[in-house]
């Protein structure tokens, strides 16, 4: 098969002008950029550069907070995500992964299937269908496949992180959304998961939020740099890391030297 | 050895007991004087309790009569009946009825609170459900009689409102401000990670709370019922003001009845100390004081079931 190159295919996300402010205090100031299908974007930066707010801003998470001020414009497939009147229809096509697995107070298959539950999926056949496919994919299914009805919050921490990538692949999303999910997963369980991902990238378009450098290295088509709220540069990986960049900020923080 | 200690030696007079030392002796000792006492009150009213009725309770009351028979004429010479059937129903009825009315509302309340309410809002409706869980149980009783009595007979064109209805609403009300207190304490505890979890995944506001916070606050929310029920049944004053106050099997929620409180406040202070009269109303002390402790300590069993799933 002959792959589109990245950068003729079409734009699954676009980002004009994106501010985000927290009362008075910028998070994310004046970003434009979009992500092409099937691409992995990766999202490196220190802490609070914006790379959460940037994420929440995609599904309209902002709306739960009372003091988020989202201005500029997110569209998904060119559709401006604001325009949508039904949010939840929205959410339910972005998969989440939060940094700390959320395991629901549920058993693993109800964590799988509330998903497919919600949009209305009743049939039993269909259900365990879907939470075997999901598990499988998120490299699970062999280790839980016999204890289905056990609590989610018993896994240990690099299972419940696959657990709830299970749990967003039951939305079979358009869109993936990882917010540095290795944070609490042991590196062996990062590598398996980074293998899934790879996989992933045929089906849907994945954003990959990392503070790991060498982690977008390995899996992001393309990198984007955040610092402080702003977007200092944003280019296909590879040369990121050939240290083909504009911005002497972005070989410090490749290189580590930062402080 | 660390860097800090090395070189130090033990003076002579470093093993000194200074101000610091006897002020935290002084905190224990108050500390333990104060915890301490809570449990000896509580002792010293249930012995009491015991043993101004325990003995009567157990040797001379005829429980068989004192289950079944709806008869309670204490009074009665020469020989008094201790029925106390009418007054286990009578309070029954009225602590069911209040449950009906203050389980909906309260467990409303607490969710709109806790979840729907935002900001400045949320804070004083907090405020004034405390508020109102503030309100003495005479005033309640005071508007049993002066405002739901009249609207009952007018209502239900029924010649007496003061009935398990009346008394029902009234303590359904009464007891539904601290219980949607406590179940709002339970959905706070409920990790907002779960809620954005499940909202990232698709779900509507009402899902979230169906399919997920409702399930993991359970048992604080069974724990919140259960002392609104011991609430039901300790309440005295408003429950003696409302529900007519005469003993009576009820066949329907507009018959008057007596509540098990209500009658020992209202006949303590006629009876002569000592008296079997008196002896039968501290039987009554002791059931009332089986039944809260019993459903006390089922709330608490619900709470700390709730702390060891975490």
């Amino acid at each position: 098969m002959v792959e589109t190159p990245l950068l003729e295919r079409p734009k699954k996300l676009t980002v004009e002008n994106l501010s985000i402010l927290y009362g008075d205090q910028v998070a994310l100031n004046d970003i434009s950029l979009d992500i092409r299908e099937n691409e992995i974007f990766g999202i490196i930066g220190p802490a609070n550069s914006g790379k959460t707010s940037f994420l929440r801003a995609i599904n309209r998470m902002d709306e739960m907070s009372d003091d988020m001020l989202v201005r500029g414009k997110v569209a998904l497939d060119g559709c401006d995500v604001r325009s949508w009147r039904n949010v939840y229809a929205l959410r339910s096509r972005i998969g989440v992964v939060f940094p700390l697995p959320v395991g629901l107070p549920l058993t693993i298959y109800e964590n799988v299937a509330l998903s497919p539950r919600l949009r209305g999926v009743r049939n039993k056949v269909e259900l365990d269908e879907i939470v075997e496919r999901c598990l499988s994919r998120a490299a699970l299914w062999d280790e839980v496949k016999d204890r289905l009805d056990s609590l989610g919050s018993l896994l240990s921490g690099g299972q419940q992180q696959r657990l709830t990538i299970a749990r967003a692949l039951s939305q079979e999303p358009d869109v993936l959304l990882l917010d540095e999910f290795s944070i609490a997963v042991d590196p062996v369980t990062t590598m398996r998961i980074e293998d899934v991902l790879k996989e992933l990238r045929e089906e849907m378009t994945i954003v990959l939020v990392t503070n790991l450098v060498q982690q977008a290295r390995r899996l992001a088509d393309r990198t984007a740099f955040f610092l402080g709220g702003e977007l200092v540069e944003v280019g296909m990986t590879e040369d990121l890391f050939r240290r083909q960049v504009k911005d002497q900020r972005t070989t410090d923080y490749l290189e580590g030297r930062f402080g | 050895m660390s860097e800090f200690n090395r070189g130090r030696r033990t003076v002579p007079g470093a093993d000194t007991l200074g101000s610091s030392w006897w002020w935290d002796r002084i905190a224990q000792g108050v500390v333990f004087l104060g915890g301490i006492s809570a449990i000896v009150f509580i002792v010293a009213i249930f012995i009491f309790v015991a043993q101004q009725g325990l003995g009567f309770a157990i040797f001379e009351l005829d429980k068989g009569v004192f289950l079944t028979s709806p008869e309670w004429r204490p009074t009665t010479e020469p020989e008094p009946v201790f029925g106390g059937l009418a007054l286990i129903v009578g309070t029954a009825s009225v602590t069911g009825l209040a449950m009906l009315v203050a389980v909906p509302f309260s467990l409303g309340a607490a969710i709109f609170i806790g979840e729907f309410a935002t900001g400045r809002a949320r804070e004083y409706l907090k405020v004034l459900v405390e508020l109102l869980a503030a309100i003495p149980s005479v005033v309640w009783g005071f508007i049993g009689l002066t405002v739901v009595n009249p609207l009952i007979i007018d209502l239900f064109n029924v010649p007496v409102g003061l009935t398990i209805l009346n008394a029902g609403v009234i303590l359904g009300l009464m007891a539904a401000p601290i219980m949607t207190t406590i179940a709002e304490d339970a959905l706070k505890a409920v990790p907002d990670s779960y809620r954005e979890a499940a909202e990232a995944l698709g779900a509507t506001r009402w899902q979230v709370i169906r399919q997920v916070v409702l399930p993991s606050a359970k048992n604080g929310l069974v724990a919140a019922i259960l002392l609104g029920v011991g609430r039901g049944f300790g309440e005295t004053m408003a429950v003696l003001m409302a529900s007519g106050h005469s003993v009576n099997l009820p066949t329907s929620p507009f018959d008057s009845v007596r509540a098990l409180t209500a009658t020992i406040a209202a006949e303590l202070g006629e009876t002569a100390r000592g008296s079997e009269h008196y002896k039968a109303l501290f039987s009554i002390g002791i059931l009332l004081f089986l039944v809260t402790f019993t459903i006390n300590l089922l709330a608490d069993v619900a709470v700390r079931g709730r702390r060891k799933r975490r």
